[in-house]
C-alpha cells in the first residue's frame, strides 16, 4: 500500500529546563534563553509514523513545520531519522499565529502537498500547551481525527484503528483514510538519529540558509538535490494574508502575569497509621488527590 | 537527557588529534567515495564532522537508553529457553536502539553497508558504550569479527556476512572450549570435510562463548585429523540460519551479567572455511584477539569513567562531620588518583587506536595496490608500534578500571557495599577485564619483548623530542630520569642472560615501561590542553615517580640466588587431568 504521510512538527523553546531568564520582563518568553527543540509529542508523532512506513513499504513521509527560518532543523531531524522529505513554512506574514492562524496556514501547505492518506501531529506543543492545532486542521481539511494516539492497531484497506489514550483507560477507535492523528506522549518514543542518515542529510538546506554557506560545499546541492529542502512562503501556499500571522488570530493576549510558587503552609507529621490517614481524608476531602 | 559524548570533553580532545588527517586521509582515499554514496564525506573536515556527530548519536543513545537499563540488565539477565538465549528486557532495547542508528559495522567498507569509520571514532564509541553498560559492550563490540571477516574471508563470503552484520545481526567468536582456555592450542571442536554435503561439519563442545546464540559465528576448529597443536587449526563460519548449535546453559556469572556468556553444543553444524586451512590460530585468531583486545582497552577506561563518575558524584552529595566529603584530604587523594589513571589509560587507548589505524588502512590499500617504499616503512613503523602498546593498554586499562571500581566504593563507604548503588555494580563488571581476551599475565608475555627489543624505550625517546612549553620543561626532565631509570633496570636484569630471569621481572618492567608512556602521553596533552590535562598530568606523574622507584628499587636490589623462593613445582604430570 502506498501511503503518503504528513506529519505535522514544531520547533519549541525547551521549557522542561527553565533557568531564571526563562522570561523578559515584559512577560513574553525569552528564546535566546532556552534551547530550542523538537517539540516532544511531535516526535511520538514522527515514530508513529516511521512504524507505519516500516510496515508498508513505499510509504513515505514528509515533514511539515511552520517558524523562523532556524525551523529548518525539524526538518533535518525528521531526515536524520528517516522521514523522506519536508517542508518549511517561513513568511513574515505567518510570524504571530495563534492556533486558528496556524491551523490555517498549515492546512494550506497540506492542500498543496496533496494526495495524503495519514496525518500526524503531537497533541500539543509544550511551549502553548492548546492542543488545538491537530484538531483545527483535520477541521479545515474536512476529514476525521483521532487525538491521543498511542498505537496503530491496524492498518489496512484504507482505513486504520487506533488505540487512544483518554482518561482512566484506553480506547479503541477506527476511521476511514485520510485520517489526522494527535500522537499522545504515552506513545512509544521516537527512535535515535540513524548515523547513515545523518551523514546523508546533515548538509541538507533551505535555499536561503544556502546562502550564507562556506563556499567548499556550494556544489553538493547540484550533486546531490535531496539536499535542497522546500521552503515555502504564503504565496507558495496561496496562503489569504489576511487569515495568516497576527491578522488572522482573534487570540489577543490581555495580560501575563508572572507567577512565582511559594510555599504556603507546613506540616509535620508523625509516623502513625491514624495521622497518616488523617492526612489522606484532608487530601481527598480538599480535592488534592483522587 | 544525558549526552555521555558531549559531557566529557576528552572524549572531543581525543577526537581531534592531528595524526587523524593522515588516518582519514588514508581510510577514505582521498574522499573518492563521495561521487559513489550519498552519506560518503567529500573531505577532511566533513569527515570529522560526522564521526563528532555520529558520536553524539552514540552519547544520546547510553545517556538516555543503556545506561537507565543497566541496572534491571544486572538483575534480570538473559535466560535459556529451549536451546536458545533470550536476552533481558533492555538488552534488547539496547539492541532495537543500537541497530535503529545504524551503530553496526561502523568500521566496515561502505560497499558493505558500514561507515567505514577508522578505528578512532569507533573505539571511542565502545569507551561511551562501555561507561553506560559494560555488560552491553560485549554484543555491540562482538562488531569487530566483521573485521575478521573482512581481512581473510573470501570475497563471496564478505558479500554474503558483512551487510547483515551492517544491518544489525549480531555476531560470536568460538574459541574456548572447557580444555582450552588461555591454552588455545588445545582447542578439540572437531571439523570434517562432507563431500555429501558439499560443506564442513562441525561437531564438539564451545565454553564461555560471550554471546554465543549469535546470527554469525567465527568458530576455531580442528580441521587436521590427528594433529594436537595450533596448526591443526582453521576457522570457520557458521551461519545460525543453518542450524546445528544449540545453547546448553549460560553461566551464572559474577557481573556482566546481561552479556550471555554460553556453553554451546555443535552436531553436525554446516560452515563454510573462513582463509586458508591450519592458519586458524596462527593468523586469524591472533588477528581476531589484538582487535579483541583494543576494545577490552576501551571497555576498561569507560569503566573507569563510570567509577570516578560515581565517586565525583558521591563525594559531592554526601556528608559527614557537617561538610561534603569531598572537602576532606583523604577523599580527594584518591579521586585525583582515579582521575589521573583514567586519563592515563585513555590517552593510552587512543595513542594504540591511532597506531592501529594507520597501519590498517595502510593494509587495506595494499589490498588494492602497491604500496610505496615510503608507505611500507610507514605501515611497518605503526604495525610494530600497535604491536607493542596493544598489550600494555589491554593490560593497564583494565587494571586501572579494577582498581577505580574499588575506590568507587571506597568513597561510597558502607553504601557502596549495599546493592543500592551503581559502583557496586561496576565492581562486579570490571572484574573480567583482567582476565578475557588474554589474561594481564598474558599481556605482559606479548609486551616484555618489546621490553627486552628496545621498542618502548625508543618509543619514549621520540616522545621526549617533541617540544613543550617552557613552565612544563621540569616535568619532562623528570620524565628523562624516570626513563634512564627503567633503561637501568632493563639492563640489570638482561645482563644476567637469563629468560627465566627476565620473565620473573617481566611484570614490573612492563609496568615501568607503560607508566612512563603514559605520563609521556599525559605531557603532550597538558601541553595541548592545560585545563583539561594538567592536574591528571601531575599526579599521574608523580604515582609513575613512586612505581617506578618502587620497581627500580626491588630490581636493582634483588639477590637472584632468592628467585627460587618464589617458585612452585609440580611434577611432570599433576594438575594434569587425565581423560579417559
Amino acid at each position: 500500500m502506498s501511503l503518503k504521510i504528513i506529519v505535522l512538527a514544531k520547533q519549541v523553546p525547551d521549557t522542561r529546563n527553565v533557568g531564571k531568564d526563562a522570561m523578559k520582563a515584559d512577560g513574553t518568553v525569552n528564546r535566546a534563553a532556552l534551547p530550542a527543540i523538537f517539540n516532544p509529542e511531535d516526535l511520538n508523532a514522527l515514530e508513529l509514523a516511521l512504524q507505519i512506513k516500516e510496515e508498508n513499504p513505499g510509504a513515505t513521509i514528509e515533514l511539515l513545520t511552520m517558524g523562523p527560518p532556524r525551523a529548518a532543523d525539524i526538518i533535518r531531524e525528521g531526515l536524520f531519522r528517516g522521514a523522506d522529505g519536508g517542508y518549511l513554512l517561513t513568511d513574515r506574514a505567518f510570524a504571530g499565529a495563534d492556533t486558528l492562524a496556524t491551523s490555517y496556514a498549515l492546512s494550506c501547505a497540506i492542500k498543496k502537498i496533496g494526495d495524503y492518506d495519514i496525518i500526524i501531529s503531537g497533541r500539543q506543543a509544550i511551549d502553548g500547551d492548546t492542543a488545538q492545532v491537530g484538531p483545527q486542521v483535520a477541521e479545515k481539511l474536512g476529514i476525521p481525527q483521532i487525538t491521543y494516539a498511542e498505537e496503530i492497531v491496524e492498518l489496512k484497506d484504507k482505513s486504520i484503528t487506533i488505540k487512544r489514550r483518554i482518561e482512566k483507560g484506553v480506547e479503541i477507535v477506527k476511521s476511514e483514510l485520510p485520517v489526522l492523528l494527535t500522537a499522545n506522549a504515552t506513545a512509544k518514543e521516537c527512535r535515535p538519529r540513524n548515523a547513515k542518515l545523518l551523514q546523508k542529510f546533515k548538509h541538507a538546506r533551505t535555499v536561503s540558509e544556502q546562502v550564507d554557506l562556506d563556499e567548499d560545499y556550494t556544489n553538493l546541492y547540484s550533486n546531490r538535490p535531496g539536499l535542497n529542502l522546500n521552503e515555502w512562503s504564503t504565496k507558495d501556499v496561496d496562503a489569504n494574508l489576511e487569515e495568516c500571522g497576527l491578522s488572522g488570530s482573534p487570540t489577543k493576549v490581555k495580560k501575563i502575569e508572572n507567577i512565582v510558587f511559594q510555599a504556603k503552609e507546613n506540616k509535620k507529621l508523625g509516623a502513625s497509621d491514624a495521622e497518616i490517614e488523617d492526612l489522606i481524608v484532608e487530601l481527598i476531602t480538599n480535592h488534592t488527590i483522587g | 537527557m544525558a549526552n555521555f559524548y558531549i559531557d566529557t570533553p576528552e572524549l572531543r580532545y581525543h577526537l581531534n588529534h592531528p595524526l587523524m588527517k593522515r588516518i582519514v586521509e588514508l581510510k577514505e582515499r582521498d574522499y573518492t567515495d563521495k561521487d559513489k554514496y550519498d552519506y560518503a564525506p567529500v573531505d577532511f573536515e566533513d569527515a570529522m564532522d560526522s564521526y563528532d556527530k555520529v558520536l553524539e548519536i552514540v552519547g544520546e543513545i547510553c545517556g538516555d537508553i543503556i545506561g537507565p537499563n543497566a541496572e534491571e540488565v544486572d538483575h534480570e539477565g538473559p535466560s535459556v529457553i529451549d536451546g536458545r538465549v533470550k536476552y533481558a528486557c533492555g538488552t534488547a532495547e539496547n539492541l532495537d536502539a543500537t541497530r535503529k542508528a545504524g551503530l553496526m559495522g561502523m568500521a566496515m567498507p561502505r560497499r558493505y553497508g558500514g561507515l567505514n569509520f577508522p578505528v578512532v571514532p569507533y573505539i571511542m564509541a565502545a569507551d561511551i558504550v562501555s561507561r553506560a553498560d559494560a555488560g552491553f559492550e560485549n554484543l555491540w563490540g562482538l562488531q569487530d569479527c566483521a573485521e575478521t571477516l573482512y581481512e581473510f574471508g573470501s570475497e563471496e563470503q564478505r558479500q554474503k556476512f558483512l551487510p547483515r552484520v551492517c544491518n544489525g545481526e549480531t555476531m560470536s567468536m568460538d574459541l574456548t572450549e572447557p580444555d582450552a582456555g588461555s591454552d588455545l592450542q588445545s582447542v578439540m571442536l572437531k571439523a570434517t570435510y562432507s563431500e555429501a554435503d558439499g560443506c564442513w561439519l562441525l561437531n564438539g563442545v564451545k565454553r564461555f562463548i560471550t554471546n554465543g546464540d549469535s546470527d554469525i559465528h567465527l568458530v576455531l576448529a580442528r580441521s587436521e585429523e590427528g594433529t594436537k597443536d595450533g596448526r591443526g587449526l582453521s576457522m570457520f563460519v557458521y551461519d545460525k540460519n543453518s542450524g546445528g548449535v544449540t545453547v546448553r546453559r549460560i553461566e551464572n556469572k559474577m557481573g556482566i551479567k546481561g552479556s550471555p556468556t554460553c556453553e554451546l553444543v555443535y552436531k553436525n553444524a554446516k560452515a563454510e572455511l573462513c582463509g586458508d586451512r591450519k592458519l586458524g590460530l596462527i593468523k586469524y585468531v591472533m588477528a581476531l584477539m589484538n582487535g579483541a583486545r583494543l576494545g577490552i582497552c576501551a571497555q576498561g577506561v569507560g569503566l573507569s569513567q563510570a567509577a570516578y563518575n560515581e565517586a565525583l558524584a558521591y563525594a559531592k552529595d554526601r556528608a559527614q562531620f557537617g561538610k561534603a566529603i569531598i572537602n576532606f584530604p583523604a577523599v580527594q587523594e584518591i579521586l585525583s588518583i582515579m582521575k589521573a589513571k583514567l586519563d592515563a589509560s585513555r590517552a593510552l587507548l587512543y595513542e594504540t587506536a591511532r597506531y592501529v589505524d594507520v597501519y590498517k588502512a595502510l593494509e587495506d590499500v595494499q589490498r588494492e595496490r602497491k604500496l610505496t617504499p615510503e608507505e611500507r616503512t610507514e605501515m611497518k613503523k605503526y604495525s610494530k608500534l600497535a604491536d607493542a602498546f596493544t598489550p600494555i593498554g589491554k593490560a593497564m586499562a583494565s587494571e586501572y578500571a579494577n582498581q577505580n571500581a574499588y575506590d568507587s566504593i571506597q568513597i561510597h563507604g558502607g553504601s557502596g557495599f549495599m546493592k543500592d548503588y551503581t559502583c557496586e555494580r561496576l565492581y562486579r563488571d570490571a572484574r573480567i577485564t583482567s582476565i578475557y581476551e588474554g589474561t594481564t599475565q598474558l599481556q605482559v608475555i606479548a609486551a616484555i619483548r618489546h621490553v627486552t627489543t628496545g621498542t618502548y624505550l625508543a618509543q619514549m625517546k621520540a616522545y621526549h623530542e617533541q617540544p613543550v612549553k617552557p613552565e612544563l620543561e621540569y616535568l619532562k626532565d623528570k620524565l628523562a630520569r624516570l626513563t634512564d631509570c627503567y633503561e637501568n633496570a632493563i639492563n640489570f636484569v638482561t645482563e644476567k642472560k637469563d629468560t627465566e630471569y627476565i620473565d620473573f621481572h617481566a611484570r614490573r618492567l612492563v609496568e615501568m615501561a607503560s607508566t612512563i608512556i603514559m605520563s609521556y602521553l599525559l605531557l603532550n596533552d597538558a601541553n595541548n590542553d592545560d585545563e583539561l590535562f594538567k592536574k591528571s598530568f601531575i599526579v599521574y606523574l608523580n604515582y609513575t615517580e613512586s612505581e617506578v622507584n618502587k620497581h627500580y628499587s626491588f630490581i636493582s636490589g634483588f639477590n637472584a640466588e632468592e628467585a627460587g623462593y618464589y617458585k612452585y613445582v609440580s611434577s611432570e604430570n599433576e594438575g594434569l587431568k587425565t581423560e579417559d
